[in-house]
């Protein structure tokens, strides 16, 4: 990419990193899931972004099989994407933990040394730190896996 | 003075009035800034910014209340935007120029005072599917109030309005039609002067939400003969919470008050209150005095330049955004209707337009990216949203490059 190395190339290349890109064009768990137990949408009225997230949750309460549809922009498509591939094989209880954990860094809340986990590949999400309007595109599903697991009834808002 | 502006030239002399916008002289992310977002907010001229200020720390006091010194210079300079008003847009009369605080304000103002005490579930209200929200739910809560029915006229893939089915729906059990002049999603201009023709045949009243017309194109309400005629000072280059509602002085005088306050009335008693003239009787509580007060200037600022040198301006350079903008692989242009003002709605491959939008920040050009409030059109095309720039006065052939230039950056990234 270096024909946008006039464009202060390092910070739009910390937003839009090769694994946020090609989760955006490629996404993973991408479908209607048959057999759902627990689903959830996710609307953005700004943006117009929305998404459907699918949970399969065994008898013990783990996720056994993710997968989400629906139209976003990049960002918002590839934190869905990686959220799946990110849950599976969770509990409940974990995937919620997880939520809050994602939450915190994409919205840049404090954090203590201890409640600092390795996020591995979500921390390709990170840079949407710095760019407010698009936290918002980021954590869409996120609320829509918390949505799903509490089994509300309302699309999940980022608000 | 000013040379060749009224030969009808293609190519009129580009007005160049960027370091009249203090606004404009910074950069962002290291570039200067091209503001390509005037059909969301316009930037204020100096002599705008200057007014206010101005106002707010010699002549401020509340309007048509005071015997003091500041009460008359503060009404002086309030009542002497509306006139400035008034004659911009050619109205009959000052009464017939209300101030509110915006065109969304005036629609509502028309729907509830004009339209609710005589329609009922027998009445038509006709708007069309090119309408900004502000000009579709203010008649959808009329339609719930009153039981009456909401039509909408339908569009073509260019982003016109099918003047046949229009003209079709225009019968006598339609009460209003309201409609805006320029569509802001895509630029289209509506040919309202044949249509407020066609409903007049059957008693129509018209709304027309000038928010996009008036910044561009000269306006005169006696013209084009519309019964309404609302717009926003802050698309004018004006503060943000001031706006007009024009209206016929017989249909005003006819209308009962929107709201109920100080201002609005001539004597007040427990028994009975007498309502103040026009145009007081609709601009109940103190009125954004210094915004009004800086909106005359604007006024003044676009008159001293000429709207149809504002218009040719535009007009090229529109021209000139949208052929560059086909030349780019991969776009697809949203709008392409013969007659447009303004504004090119945009997509690029698959990217996302927040996506478009998030690149193009970075590189110092500001669009805007989204439904631009206008659902139904976006629904019309199949599409979340699109990248919409937006020109004004300021722009030029410079800012045109630095977008082309930055939506191929995008294509780049995302190739």
């Amino acid at each position: 990419m270096s024909n946008v190395a006039d464009i202060n190339a390092d910070d739009l290349r910390d937003l839009y990193r090769e694994l946020i890109l090609d989760h955006a064009k490629k996404p993973r768990h991408f479908g209607k899931l048959q057999g759902a137990t627990h689903s959830a949408q996710g609307i953005n009225p700004l943006c117009g972004d929305k998404l459907h997230l699918y949970l399969q949750l065994d008898d013990d309460g783990k996720i056994c099989d993710a997968k989400f549809e629906g139209s976003g922009c990049a960002i918002s498509v590839a934190s869905a994407s990686l959220l799946t591939d990110s849950v599976i094989g969770l509990d409940k209880f974990e995937a919620l933990i997880r939520f809050e954990d994602v939450t915190a860094r994409l919205t840049g809340k404090p954090q203590t040394e201890d409640d600092k986990v390795d996020l591995g590949k979500l921390c390709a999400l990170e840079g949407v730190r710095d760019y407010p309007a698009r936290v918002k595109c980021a954590t869409l599903a996120w609320h829509a896996l918390r949505s799903a697991i509490d089994q509300r009834t309302s699309p999940a808002r980022t608000e | 003075m000013i040379q060749a502006q009224h030969d009808g030239s293609k190519n009129p002399t580009p007005l160049d009035l960027r370091s009249d916008f203090p606004a404009l002289q910074q950069t962002i992310n290291g570039q200067p800034l091209v503001y390509l977002d005037s059909a969301a907010s316009a930037h204020q001229p100096a002599v705008v910014i200057d007014t206010v200020a101005q106002y707010q720390s010699k002549d401020h006091a509340n309007v048509h209340r005071g015997v003091h010194t500041l009460s008359h210079r503060a009404t002086e300079a309030y009542e002497g935007a509306r006139d400035k008003l008034q004659t911009f847009i050619n109205a009959a009369s000052r009464s017939e120029i209300v101030l509110t605080s915006g065109t969304t304000e005036s629609i509502n103002l028309v729907a509830q005072s004009f339209c609710r005490p005589r329609i009922g579930p027998d009445d038509k209200i006709l708007i069309t599917h090119l309408e900004h929200h502000s000009n579709i739910v203010p008649w959808q809560l009329l339609c719930e109030q009153t039981g009456a029915e909401l039509l909408v006229a339908p569009m073509d893939e260019l982003g016109q309005l099918d003047l046949n089915a229009l003209r079709a729906l225009l019968t006598d059990d339609v009460a209003l039609l309201a409609l805006g002049h320029v569509s802001n999603a895509l630029g289209t201009v509506n040919p309202i002067k044949e249509i407020i023709g066609w409903a007049k045949v059957h008693d129509i009243a018209v709304l027309v939400d000038g928010a996009q017309g008036v910044p561009h194109m000269v306006i005169d309400v006696q013209d084009l003969g519309c019964d309404f005629y609302a717009f926003s000072g802050h698309k004018m280059f004006g503060p943000t919470g001031t706006g007009v509602l024009y209206g016929k002085e017989s249909l005003l005088e006819a209308m009962p008050p929107w709201q109920g306050g100080g201002d609005m009335i001539l004597e007040v008693r427990f028994d009975t209150t007498t309502y103040n003239d026009l145009p007081y009787k609709f601009e109940a509580g103190t009125p954004n005095i210094a915004g009004v007060v800086g909106l005359g200037a604007a006024v003044d600022y676009l008159t001293n330049i000429g709207i149809d040198r504002v218009a040719r301006h535009e007009n090229a350079l529109l021209e000139y955004m949208t052929s560059k903008l086909a030349e780019i692989d991969g776009i697809r242009l949203i709008g392409t209707a013969e007659h447009k003002a303004s504004v090119q709605s945009f997509m690029l491959d698959d990217i996302h337009p927040h996506d478009l939008g998030t690149i193009l920040d970075h590189q110092g050009v500001a669009i805007r990216t989204g439904h631009h409030c206008a659902m139904p059109v976006m629904e019309f095309f199949g599409l979340p949203g699109t990248a919409r720039a937006s020109l004004a006065l300021y722009n030029s052939h410079d800012d045109v490059d630095r977008l082309v230039d930055a939506v191929e950056k995008a294509r780049q990234v995302f190739a």
